[in-house]
């Protein structure tokens, strides 16, 4: 029983990087309607800053998370602005094969400035694990900090959309954007906050991920982004509470998976419920159903 | 005579709210008929129920003797019904010719294999196919265009050759959405030609939905209004046209 | 009809060009082999030239005439791979002719991978644009998580499976095929470039005529325009379901094409992973969507660029990306696209208002 709920705590946990990260996926998809392929490097963009900062500057913790936030939400927007903005135009594949160069060249440029040689992340929670139920059950700290932080980002993205101006722009622009332009809302603007927002989550989600598997490189973000992606879908594209549950419910699939089946197969497992929950729910678990006009 | 097509209470609601609502109508070989009503009506909701796009919750429709309720779209084709649509719906990145060739599809056949390793029987169809969809585009005066992509050909010639393209399919009944939508006199001048010429040259019945007046009164033997998803009143086109409860939906109060 | 057989000979004419290109290439290359003129890294790339020309096509084949993105395309190259391997190691010493175990290899590995296409496609074809490029990467990936997890072998009783080691596999005897991770080694190398060549031809003959026919017309008229295609009475799954297993089948033979040109074959997310699936993808879409000619050119272009670029090692791959991203800005952007129009009006060439080349 122990052992099923630390494998469970630590799917919850390793569930909490995903949805913080689809949550930036699923945002993009909503409000500029593209699948931003790079979206996973910019979390090993996150992970390189903070080790950086903690290790060769010598930043305390909080100061290195903060710049480390600033660095990937600057990269975010200028990333969007550079390469995304001109084909807003253009058919979603042409942006698609964009995000996959820009995919590309943050993986090259890591590996040019770190080389492929794994770094060890040393981790950003200061916290000592938790020992529970006499000694019995042992949490660590990342466990913990990685569920609280992700169910306080959900609970303060949904209270933005809902209850702020900046928030709701963004819903116009992700229900149609040629009426919130008429309506006077800043498209630009909005579209920019939004990879801001994404971009500085993908940056907590890295941090995270390193700080509970310790291990870096330049291809560290490839397929946690990957999984978020397919997070973000198996909650439906577009959806923040979707990102969430798809998030979690992969984290807990994958975890447990690892621990009762196969450690080898638990991607293929993953994978399959992906698909099987798509084949009930063609638009994922929260996704809308659009009705075409005939 | 039998109806070629004959609808018994045709429904559907979408989550509680009856789109349409017990829907009759008969229509004879060769008429020409109409279907008006102000906008929200439910006319095109007719057509698609009619066309398999939407399945009914209620009622029955039976074309030449054949009930056809509840098929899918292909298979309604097959049984002799084509449309055109509300907005144009032709296959954008194919050429004119290419666009009535796909409309000849399950009249001229031949396997996927005749096709990779281009038999004779391959040749003989497509020489077919090239013929009949060149005959069908003289009608309409768009043989000229042929080689044209579709999407960029004219917007009256686009209308036009959605309709050539649904005659392609050798169909009994012809459902035309709002042909008129968007021309001027001129063009509703031409069109409704055009309209006579399909029911007299290819002996076609023909059910359309139409907001212009002048066409309406101008072609159709017979009407059916719809108002709120359900008929108010069915009859030759005059009758109708100057019921006053007809007038009063259209106009208001 | 005139225009109509002018437009039949125009196609026509396109095709054998694509034809002529792959041969006139093949004539050149093997001229410079003989006379010594080819350095070994040029020699080494001409089966994977081959190989991702023809995975280029077969991705094209769904992308660009179905209209559906598949991001898992190495899945169906990992089937064709293992399957047709499987059969070679089988064959390996009896007393089947080499070229008629090859054949056969070919065959095995298309069929296997057209099965798979054909099981996959069913429930697959019905999802939306995005939602289909996400499950088709995911089949990719359990393909080749499956196969990296896989033990085959043969004994006197026969075939023997397992997905956790050679142990569970509970021979007597006999040959492990296939090890896990480790894959499977000693496939006869089978492969090379005259084969490549002509199995590029056969899938350019197969992609380019069945796209020249009624059937076809059906998969484009189905991707222009879905629900008017259903109107004029064309059975969707049909036909999407045709397109992508053919595709599956072609991009299967490329498998088998890869399987036989190594000694070592493994399940690894770099030849079967969906970063192979996304390099062929960006081969179809820079070479133009539904340009199949195209594809073939792009897939040669990009897998000798990294290989030119070696001089500069360490930055080759960082310049490709740049090359990428610019490329798809130069060629998508509406603003770059205005630039382009200067260009050309400057260069006086007569624009085809009319009828564009899909």
């Amino acid at each position: 029983m122990m052992s099923f709920i630390t494998y469970l705590l630590n799917g919850l946990s390793l569930g909490s990087v995903y949805a913080i990260i689809a949550l930036g996926y699923t945002m993009v998809y909503g409000i500029a309607k593209m699948l931003n392929f790079a979206h996973g490097d910019i979390l090993m963009v996150g992970g390189y800053t903070a080790f950086i900062a903690l290790n060769t500057i010598g930043l305390p913790i909080p100061v290195a998370v903060l710049v480390s936030m600033a660095v990937c939400t600057l990269l975010g927007i200028t990333i969007e602005k550079v390469a995304y903005k001109p084909l807003r135009q253009a058919n979603s594949l042409s942006v698609l094969i964009t995000a996959i160069g820009v995919s590309y060249l943050l993986q090259n440029l890591a590996q040019l400035i770190f080389t492929a040689n794994p770094k060890s992340f040393s981790s950003f929670v200061p916290l000592k694990p938790v020992k529970l139920a006499g000694g019995q059950l042992t949490i660590s700290g990342e466990t913990i900090v990685t569920i609280v932080t992700c169910t306080i980002i959900v609970t303060g993205l949904v209270t933005f959309i809902n209850k702020t101006k900046a928030g709701q722009a963004m819903l116009a622009v992700s229900e149609d954007k040629g009426a919130a332009t008429l309506m006077g809302v800043d498209v630009n603007g909005t579209i920019s906050m939004t990879f801001a927002i994404g971009s500085a989550l993908a940056a907590i989600g890295g941090i995270l991920l390193c700080s509970a598997y310790p291990t870096l490189t330049p291809t560290t973000g490839a397929m946690p982004g990957i999984k978020a992606f397919v997070a973000a879908v198996l909650g439906g594209i577009g959806s923040i509470p979707g990102a969430f549950i798809g998030g979690i419910i992969l984290g807990v699939l994958e975890n447990l998976a690892k621990a009762y089946i196969s450690s080898k197969l638990s991607d293929a497992i993953v994978f399959s419920v992906l698909i099987i929950v798509l084949l009930v729910k063609p638009t994922g678990i929260l996704g809308k159903k659009i009705m075409e006009k005939v | 005579m039998a109806a070629l097509l004959k609808v018994d209470s045709l429904g559907i609601s979408f989550g509680g709210l009856k789109a349409v609502d017990k829907f009759n109508v008969e229509i004879e070989k060769n008429e020409l008929y109409g279907l008006i009503g102000p906008n929200g009506a439910g006319k095109t909701t007719v057509f698609n129920l009619l066309t398999g796009v939407y399945k009914p919750t209620n009622g029955q429709i039976i074309l030449d003797g054949d009930n056809i309720t509840g098929l899918d779209c292909e298979a309604i084709n097959k049984k002799g019904i084509a449309r055109t649509f509300q907005n144009i719906r032709l296959f954008s990145q194919l050429s004119v010719l290419d666009n009535v060739k796909v409309g000849l599809h399950n009249n001229h056949t031949y396997s996927t294999l005749d096709g990779i390793f281009r038999t004779p029987r391959f040749r003989n169809v497509e020489k077919k196919m090239d013929q009949r969809a060149l005959e069908l585009l003289k009608v309409f005066e768009l043989d000229g265009y042929c080689d044209y992509k579709a999407s960029n050909l004219p917007y009256g010639q686009q209308r036009k050759l959605e309709i050539a393209r649904a005659l392609a399919t050798e169909p009994k009944l012809l459902l035309l959405d709002e042909p008129a939508a968007g021309m001027n006199p001129n063009e509703t001048e031409e069109l409704m030609n055009t309209i006579r010429l399909v029911r007299d040259k290819f002996d076609m019945t023909i059910l359309l939905i139409e907001h212009d007046m002048k066409l309406v009164s101008g072609i159709c033997d017979r009407l059916t209004v719809l108002n709120f998803g359900q008929v108010l009143k069915q009859g030759l086109t005059q009758d109708v046209l100057h019921d006053p409860e007809v007038i009063k939906a259209y106009l208001g109060d | 009809m005139d225009k109509v057989n002018a437009e039949k000979h125009k196609i026509f004419r396109g095709n054998l060009i694509t034809f002529g290109m792959v041969i006139a290439a093949y004539i050149v290359v093997e001229i410079m082999m003989k006379t010594g003129n080819i350095t070994s890294l040029l020699k080494g790339l001409l089966v994977p030239l081959c190989i991702y020309s023809i995975l280029a096509v077969s991705l094209n084949l769904v992308v660009g005439i179905s209209g559906e993105l598949s991001l898992g395309h190495a899945g169906f190259m990992c089937v064709g791979a293992f399957t047709s391997a499987t059969w070679s190691m089988l064959m390996k010493s009896t007393s089947m002719p080499e070229g008629v175990r090859f054949f056969i290899a070919i065959l095995i590995g298309a069929v296997s991978a057209a099965f798979f296409g054909f099981l996959i496609g069913i429930p697959v074809l019905r999802l939306k644009g995005d939602y289909l490029a996400i499950v088709t990467l995911a089949f990719g990936e359990i393909i080749k998580n499956l196969v990296n997890a896989l033990y085959f072998g043969v004994d006197a009783k026969g075939p023997h499976f397992s997905l956790e080691d050679s142990m569970h596999l509970n021979m007597e005897g006999g040959t492990i095929i296939i090890k896990g991770a480790q894959g499977i080694t000693g496939a006869p190398k089978n492969s090379n470039f005259t084969i490549g060549v002509i199995l590029l031809l056969i899938a350019l003959f197969i992609v380019l005529n069945l796209i020249n026919s009624r059937t076809g017309r059906a998969i484009m008229a189905i991707r222009d325009n879905r629900i008017a295609a259903e109107s004029v009475g064309l059975n969707v799954t049909k036909y999407k379901l045709l397109a992508f297993t053919v595709s599956a089948a072609i991009a299967g033979v490329g498998g088998v094409l890869y399987a036989h040109n190594l000694s070592s074959l493994q399940a690894l997310p770099k030849n079967f992973g969906y970063n192979q699936s996304i390099m062929i993808l960006v081969f179809v879409v820079m070479g133009g969507i539904g340009n199949i000619r195209g594809s073939v050119i792009a897939a040669v272009v990009l897998t000798l660029l990294p290989e030119l670029l070696r001089g500069l090692s360490d930055y080759r791959m960082l310049i490709y990306a740049v090359v990428l991203i610019f490329m798809m800005l130069f060629t998508s952007a509406p603003a770059f696209m205005q630039y382009r129009e200067r260009i050309m009006s400057a260069l006086n060439r007569k624009k085809e208002v009319r009828k564009e080349k899909v």
